[in-house]
């Protein structure tokens, strides 16, 4: 119950009680929005968002500015990996 | 999956791990002597197993596994009051699913559920809501569990049943919190912990900064990481990093999901509806100061424990020659534990570890940790 999925915001469901509809892995269901609600307090907003899902309730947006940095830093050591073992190979 | 796939890359793992290697060389670490980083979340020591980074990392690396799973650690008589509860008439009883099994004195939820008390499964506390209004007549009850994660769904849960006047909905409140739990770890002359890989969602809510005390008062690194294995293991190299610079600080590795003072809406829900208890009984660890939630007075109507009324009991009595209390606070692996498959096991546990799938012993149970610390 604590492992959060990642899922997509695709429609408002009822704005009053701030749920909308998230899909994840094509399955849609109605999700609470609450803390992820915009300062400007207009729920569309959120459509097209990816959000952590926890129990029903989107806690947290996914950043992805902070998503594709760390993603960079794999992409990074992946490629050094990558010449080390192309030296490794050659040099046995 | 979008955000997930991309931190399971194979080769940026080796990367890493070749990188923690050199690390726990420089810092002198052996098997004998090793570095020892706790991992608090249970969702860490469950990827940990599931994707075998216990036996990827090197001979100087070991993990501790942390007392973050809330199923584990709910305590015998919370259960036999949840069971009690659940027995009443006209009560119908909601639960997420990974307390269905733990053991109570009398019985666990699943047992009662068999005798007939009306028990079900919801995924999210917005079912068990759903069910009170499909219900006037019945009196429905959420068994509210987990820490600052979950915390805020079932604050705003009771919200909600206040603003649409749900009258026949309530929350048998077991909400615990983090903090508390590893200063108690950090306060037991035992504790040989060099450094912690800290919960990814609970900080997604709370923020990096109930952590300061860690590094300031305890001078332990604490990295806060996502789930992900290339995630773990970057976060165990940051840890090592500050070890080997002598260093100790609250770092940030998932800063894709946990902004640095976590989620302010969701803090202020907590606020609003809960008051920490003066203490709360852990399973394996028994009684810690404020390590527990209560819900306000202001939202009695919806305080099972008021409406229905249940005081909240202690009850230390663990099963004879369990030692989950052990595992926790790292003296022993799971297997050293004479229970371990021998009258504990998944399908019939004993103990609070071997519960859950975020529990260190089933960990060990379903992904084999067992050979390798045999």
């Amino acid at each position: 119950m604590c492992l959060g999925i990642p899922a997509q915001i695709v429609a408002i469901a009822d704005p009053a009680r701030k749920l909308a509809l998230a899909e994840v892995s094509g399955v849609r269901r109605q999700v609470n929005v609450a803390p992820v609600m915009p300062e400007s307090g207009v729920i569309e907003e959120l459509i097209g968002a990816w959000v952590l899902l926890h129990v029903g309730f989107a806690m947290s947006r996914i950043d992805v500015a902070e998503a594709a940095k760390t993603l960079a830093l794999l992409i990074e050591l992946g490629e050094a990996q990558a010449e080390i073992d192309a030296i490794r190979a050659s040099a046995a | 999956m979008r955000y997930a796939d991309e931190f399971r890359d194979p080769v940026a793992a080796r990367a890493l791990l070749e990188a923690i290697a050199q690390s726990t060389i420089r810092l002198g670490a052996t098997r004998a002597d090793p570095v020892s980083i706790m991992e608090i979340c249970g969702g860490h020591t469950h990827a940990i197993f599931r994707y075998g980074l216990d036996r990827l990392v090197p001979d100087g690396l070991e993990f501790i596994h942390g007392p973050g799973c809330p199923v584990c650690v709910l305590p015998m008589g919370r259960v036999d009051e949840a069971v009690g509860l659940a027995e009443r008439e006209g009560v119908i009883f909601t639960t997420f699913g990974d307390a269905m099994r733990v053991p109570g004195t009398r019985k666990s939820l699943l047992q009662a559920k068999a005798d007939g008390a009306d028990i079900r499964m919801v995924y999210s506390p917005l079912d068990a809501l759903a069910l009170a209004r499909k219900h006037p007549e019945r009196e429905v009850v959420f068994f509210g569990l987990g820490f600052e994660t979950t915390t805020p769904s079932t604050a705003l849960s009771i919200q909600q049943a206040e603003a649409d006047g749900q009258a026949n909905f309530s929350v048998f409140c077991n909400h615990i919190t983090v903090p508390p739990p590893i200063k108690a770890l950090l306060d037991d002359p035992g504790c040989r912990l060099d450094g912690f890989v800290g919960p990814g969602h609970v900080s997604m809510v709370i923020g990096i900064h109930p952590y300061d005390f860690i590094a300031r008062d305890y001078r332990k690194p604490i990295v806060v990481a996502g789930f992900e294995p290339i995630d773990l293991l970057q976060s165990v190299l940051m840890v090592l990093r500050q070890l080997e610079a002598g260093q100790a600080k609250v770092e940030n590795q998932y800063a894709r999901v946990v902004p640095e003072h976590g989620n302010p809406i969701a803090i202020a829900a907590c606020a609003d509806v809960y008051e920490p208890r003066d203490s709360f009984e852990w399973r394996g660890l028994g009684e810690i100061d404020h390590s527990g939630l209560k819900i306000r007075p202001r939202y009695a109507a919806f305080d099972a424990e008021r409406k229905f009324g249940i005081g909240y009991a202690a009850s230390s009595r663990e099963p004879e020659g369990c030692r989950c209390g052990d595992v926790m606070t790292g003296r022993i692996k799971p297997p050293a534990c004479p229970k371990f498959g021998a009258g504990c096991t998944p399908d019939m546990p004993l103990g609070a570890l071997m519960v859950s799938s975020e529990g260190a012993c089933a960990a060990y149970w379903q992904y084999g940790g067992v050979r390798a610390a045999a």
